[in-house]
């Protein structure tokens, strides 16, 4: 029930939210501060009473599960389950909500209630996502929470909103539609099999099917799932949709949505499918290896700021897709972990180049340069985030590139040793973009005079991130812990399906 | 009492009716008239269902009978509505006029 | 006492956190406290934790201390521990030793600096790195010594940043080690994946158990390291970015580019010798590669005119010498040479920096001359680093170290007699550059006029650097110079194992050590003749078309920038800037393209005539009807 509660909170949250804004806009703020503060605290309790892994591998790594009937007659439920994988992207989640409110403090004056709306509501759908269990109301959320974030990017995006909203709409709904058919097929498979109609994802694991209808059925789910991730060659929404959202929608989309599609491929397109998934390995690992370097040397060529950090994440991801198919725990528990060092340093960049636009109005890098002695606080934290970002050990990235990284270096010498190349990348354009911002002579085109350096507002929540960075980097035990019963478990079930099959 | 209808020619009426009611829709500029060549389109069609429900004993045609007359009646209702609408707007029922409205 | 070892390290990365917090409160006066008070610190703790170590060695000669599990995923579980030998000790009183005293004059030659406290806190971070780097005892830690002083290296290179050369500068350093660094990363993921375990003293117990010498994987792994120990000490073929790091202030060329960070990789291949020497060819590769870079550095280091830049191949070519060492098995021998080497190479550095400070940022030799009389202090300081490297018998620290490493050449069994004519012939290039450079700057007549000179600190730190370059050498003394004293090697022996070497009869041992002492002579006789007393006969020959052109290439490193631009550099940027906005989108441009056509000629029916969509609907339904009737 309390996965319920988590649920209502932020719809709740949200309607007040923006029921607030219409009073003022502060209180708009706060209400949704306070909604996310609500839901961290849940997460929270959960995190400390179920850190002892001990306990919660009894039960198959789920912490706590819901399931109350919705439309019995095709055996669709409302089923939620959390496990600690679920948790963690949930965690993930609300900070970086809690920071993306903070961050649009001054950013977003009009509208502000409806604002905070859709953000909560965004952030609603995605935790319905991380936490269904039924793949209809899987569905059901995918597909809500990408309305509000349409609105994000369409309603207090830049020049060219409409252009990227569309975009990114197509793009997620058209694959999310393929996704709906090989959900429908996949039950119907099940139903020609078992004479039972159910969306319930723990009865759909292992469903006998024929090779052929597997790997179609699996390849609905990986296009839907590859494009939200977004792997190369599907990746082109995703600078556009960063470039002109808001900062706030930024940090969401990079930090939180993508997650998603990482997270299908964890929960539903291997398990269920895992000798598709298996056969379908070195193409994947090959799209992966291909984002990597890809999405790195394209955001070297960028000119804009906030476009280069857009195509980093495509390279940073490119890391969880390797780590999938990898399939060992190593590699799952390094692509988690890659995934939360991506939102904390991919949301804090993202951050950065919001203030950088709110004081300079410009995101063109050819624009900028030698800000270092005017913005010292936003240099060196820049700094930290770049050099977090390409890798450095003892910051979060490294740890979990390194894990999946290793894990795939046991599934594929070649892949692991090819995608290594991509630290090389990173480096490049990491760099490069401190050089031409920061560094350098003071550029002519910007009034450096007024600028203003960041307050406590900003410097407190970058101290946060920094503190998370350091320590996922130096200690990510804990969260390594509550991990491992949950992907345990999935790798379990891959290998127990292999077998009963093979 | 069962052959008293012939249906053959039950179906060849309703088959002239529609097609009066068609030419009179196609050729007719008044919307009037057009929506009154629409009517007789509908009467047509609700005629062949009767001549059919008679030939297969069935009271299917019937009740079909009741939702076109209903239909119908609806749809006159607002069709008129609209029509004054539109003649109280641009003071003509030249649908050919109209069509500046790019519907 | 060995318990405190953990503070070591961070003694000094407290001194980086408080700098980086505090910047706002701090003083210049507290800033410099700060910065090089915490080395002091932690130099005087580790001279105590060596000593403690020397009069009571712990069990096996190595003390481990584990302060926690880095992370732990099933059986992979790197820690974050210490490990101390002999070895490490070396390393680490270099490191703490030299690095206090390049603070020590840092706080004199960077006291006019915007940016002071900015850069003590790099320098306190890259102290730290360091000592993690040498001191760590699981290899994924020692990993992220590895990389934060890459880090470093590459923020105090581009530490002026204002000017856009030095950052791209400190970009090609940290770019070009970290193309050695995937090496060493693919190695660590090799060596896990084969052994089970990152700890560097189990998984070397585990490779000499497992691995036959010379299997496939002992090689791919010692070649992978090996990759990553030529980047960070710069040897050919991946010794470019190491004469433009020059442009970081010169304390941090001193302490990074030539004491400590540069032999990182020498360090890396003594430290896990097991492996190399599991793999003989490899070995060979790295005394071939040492060799290779000590004669193309030494070679270059004669055309350049750039004081620091003849330094900084000086330092290419004489970390050729140590990896030449390492490659025939005298392990003892590199480690001698990079003690020595870092005491010398940091005075002539810091003596060069007085030198460019004096005369307002002038880097190139032909416009100093005659500073003999004018700076005395900085002459007899580059005067005995001069000498120390171009070995001078007898008296100074490198001599002894140099000629332990070409002794060691000829006896090894994996040396011989081309290796050694290398080795020979390097010395003799090195005392001609260095002198070189000596006569021109120091000699003739005055060109440029002296500002300011050095004070109490930096006059401190280049005595104590002074002293070092010439008694060090006195650790360890051949036998024929009457008994022979070899306390370096033997205190290494724990550690390291001893460099097998023929016994050669004393007459063949007399003859080697004569030429190793003629050819540094003549050499600087030959500097001498050519730079000082005949002047004009040289500059005649060195301007002949002929010599202009040899004078060009090597002046440009034997064009390895050229290629690499030509090959990698150019052809990446190229990529990236055509494809700048992303080839991929053409693709769904025109799906968009295709579906925004349809769109346009099917809005051509949307006429808005009622009476046109009634004839096209009646047509339909003829058209549907007819199919059904006449199918």
């Amino acid at each position: 029930m309390i996965l319920v509660w988590l649920l209502i909170v932020l719809i709740v949250g949200g309607l007040a939210a923006l029921a607030a804004g219409s009073w003022s806009a502060n209180a708009s703020r706060w209400v949704s501060i306070l909604t996310f503060l609500i839901g961290l605290a849940i997460g929270l309790y959960l995190w400390v009473t179920h850190a002892d892994a001990v306990t919660v591998a009894q039960t198959g790594g789920w912490i706590v599960r819901f399931k109350v009937p919705w439309i019995p007659r095709f055996g669709i439920d409302f089923q939620l389950g959390l496990d600690g994988l679920s948790l963690m992207l949930i965690m993930l989640s609300l900070f970086l909500g809690l920071v993306s409110v903070i961050t649009s403090w001054s950013e977003i004056r009009e509208q502000v209630g409806f604002f905070h709306f859709n953000l909560v509501w965004t952030l609603a759908g995605t935790l319905g996502v991380f936490m269904a269990l039924d793949l209809f109301l899987f569905f059901a959320f995918w597909e809500a929470m990408l309305v509000p974030m349409y609105f994000l990017i369409a309603l207090w995006g830049h020049e060219n909103r409409r252009y990227a909203a569309n975009k990114f709409f197509l793009f997620t709904f058209g694959s999310g539609l393929l996704m709906l058919v090989a959900i429908i097929a996949l039950a119907t498979i099940h139903f020609a099999d078992t004479g039972t109609l159910t969306f319930d994802y723990f009865a759909l694991l292992g469903t006998k099917m024929s090779a052929t209808a597997a790997a179609f059925t699996m390849l609905g789910f990986f296009l839907a799932f590859a494009v939200k991730l977004p792997a190369v060659p599907f990746h082109t929404w995703l600078p556009d949709a960063h470039t002109e959202a808001p900062t706030a929608g930024s940090v969401i989309l990079a930090g939180v949505l993508l997650k998603t599609g990482a997270y299908g491929l964890y929960r539903f397109a291997v398990p269920l499918f895992p000798e598709a998934a298996m056969n379908f390995a070195p193409i994947a690992m090959t799209l992966a290896v291909i984002s990597i370097l890809y999405g790195g040397i394209v955001a070297f060529g960028q000119s804009d700021l906030k476009r280069l950090v857009a195509y980093t994440s495509v390279s940073h991801l490119g890391f969880v897709l390797l780590a999938v198919y990898a399939s060992n725990v190593l590699a799952l528990q390094g692509g988690v972990l890659v995934m939360m060092a991506h939102g904390i340093t991919t949301g804090a960049l993202f951050m950065l180049v919001g203030a950088l636009q709110e004081r300079t109005h410009t995101r063109e890098m050819s624009r900028m340069g030698g800000l270092w002695p005017h913005l010292p606080r936003m240099a060196g934290i820049g700094m930290f985030f770049a050099i977090a970002a390409l890798g450095l050990p003892g910051l979060s990235n490294f740890v979990g590139e390194l894990m999946s990284l290793l894990g795939t270096f046991r599934a594929s010498m070649g892949f692991a040793s090819a995608a290594a190349l991509g630290l090389i990348v990173a480096v490049i354009y990491s760099l490069y973009w401190m050089q031409r911002v920061f560094q350098g002579p003071t550029g002519t085109q910007i009034e450096v005079a007024g600028l203003s350096d960041f307050g406590a507002r900003e410097l407190g929540t970058m101290a946060a991130m920094v503190i998370i960075t350091i320590w996922i980097g130096v200690y990510p035990q804990p969260i390594i812990d509550i991990l491992d019963p949950a992907l345990t478990g999935m790798r379990e079930t891959i290998t127990v399906t292999m077998m009963s099959e093979g | 009492m069962t052959n008293t209808l012939p249906v053959l020619e039950s179906l060849v009426l309703a088959a002239v009716l529609f097609a009066l009611g068609l030419i009179c829709v196609l050729v007719r500029r008044n919307i009037v008239f057009m929506l009154m060549g629409l009517e007789i389109m509908l009467n047509a069609a609700g005629l062949a269902f009767i001549a059919a429900g008679a030939r297969w004993g069935s009271a299917d045609g019937q009740v079909m009978f009741i939702f076109i007359l209903t239909l119908a009646a609806a749809e006159v209702s607002v069709g008129l509505a609209l029509i004054l609408q539109m003649f109280q707007r641009f003071k003509t029922v030249d649908v050919d006029v109209l069509r500046r409205m790019e519907g | 006492m060995l318990h405190l070892l953990w503070l070591v390290p961070l003694l000094p990365l407290l001194g980086f956190t408080t700098l980086v917090l505090l910047q706002r409160v701090l003083s210049r006066t507290a800033t410099a406290i700060v910065g090089v008070g915490s080395v002091g610190l932690s130099c005087a703790l580790a001279l105590a934790i060596a000593s403690n170590f020397l009069l009571a060695p712990p069990m096996g000669g190595a003390f481990t201390q584990t302060l926690w599990t880095w992370m732990q995923v099933g059986d992979f579980a790197p820690s974050i521990s210490l490990r101390f030998d002999a070895l490490s000790l070396v390393m680490m009183l270099v490191i703490t030793v030299v690095g206090f005293f390049i603070h020590l004059y840092s706080a004199e030659f960077m006291a006019a600096d915007r940016s002071y406290l900015r850069f003590f806190a790099y320098m306190n971070l890259f102290v730290a790195s360091m000592l993690v780097l040498v001191l760590a005892g699981d290899l994924l830690f020692l990993f992220l010594g590895w990389e934060g002083v890459g880090l470093c290296s590459y923020l105090l290179i581009a530490f002026w940043h204002e000017d856009p050369h030095n950052c791209v500068c400190g970009r090609k350093a940290f770019i070009v080690t970290r193309i050695g660094d995937v090496g060493f990363l693919i190695a660590l993921l090799l060596i896990f994946t084969e052994l089970g375990s990152l700890d560097i003293h189990t998984l070397m117990q585990h490779a000499s158990a497992q691995w036959p010498v010379g299997s496939p994987v002992a090689i791919a792994t010692a070649v992978l390291l090996l990759a990553g120990a030529l980047g960070k000490s710069a040897q050919v073929p991946l010794q470019t970015w190491l004469p433009e790091a020059m442009a970081g202030p010169t304390p941090v060329s001193a302490l990074i580019h030539a004491a400590t960070m540069v032999t990182a990789g020498m360090y890396l291949i003594a430290r896990t010798h097991t492996l190399f020497e599991l793999a003989p060819p490899v070995l060979l590769a790295v005394a071939i590669i040492g060799v290779l870079t000590l004669l193309i550095s030494g070679f270059s280091a004669l055309a350049q005119n750039d004081i620091k830049r003849i330094l900084a191949y000086s330092t290419i070519s004489q970390i050729g010498y140590m990896f030449l060492a390492l490659g025939v098995g005298a392990w003892a021998a590199a480690i001698f040479h990079f003690l020595t080497h870092a005491f010398f190479k940091a005075l002539l550095f810091l003596s060069a920096g007085v030198v460019i400070q004096a005369l307002d940022e002038e880097h190139d030799i032909h416009r100093m001359g005659g500073l003999r009389t004018r700076l005395p202090a900085a002459f007899w300081s580059y005067l005995i680093g001069s000498a120390s490297l171009a070995a001078v018998p007898l008296i100074t620290a490198g001599f002894y170290s140099k000629d332990l490493i070409i002794a060691s050449v000829w006896s090894s069994p994996l040396g011989g007699p081309w290796l050694w004519a290398g080795a020979v012939l390097g010395a003799f290039l090195t005392s001609v550059y260095i002198f070189r450079s000596v006569f021109i700057a120091f000699f003739g007549e005055p060109r440029t006029l002296v500002g300011q000179r050095p004070r109490a600190r930096a006059l401190i730190a280049l005595t104590v650097l002074s002293i070092g370059a010439l008694v060090i050498g006195f650790l360890e003394i051949p036998d024929i110079f009457g008994g022979g004293v070899h306390v370096l090697s033997e205190f290494l022996q724990q550690t390291l194992p001893r460099s097998a070497a023929r016994p050669e009869p004393a007459r063949v041992e007399w003859l080697l050590e004569l030429v190793t002492v003629c050819i540094s002579i003549a050499g600087i006789y030959l500097a001498y003749r050519l730079f000082l007393r005949r002047k004009p006969e040289a500059e005649a020959l060195a301007s002949t078309e002929d010599a202009n052109l040899l004078r060009r290439f090597w002046g440009s490193g034997f064009g390895f920038d050229w290629v690499y631009y030509r090959v990698l550099v150019g052809p990446y940027e190229w990529f990236a800037r055509v494809n700048r906005r992303d080839v991929l989108d053409v693709f769904y441009n025109t799906l968009a393209a295709i579906s925004r056509m349809l769109y346009g000629m099917l809005r051509q029916t949307q006429t808005g005539n009622l009476r046109w969509y009634m004839g096209v609907l009646a047509a339909g339904g003829v058209v549907l009807v007819a199919i059904v009737v006449l199918t």
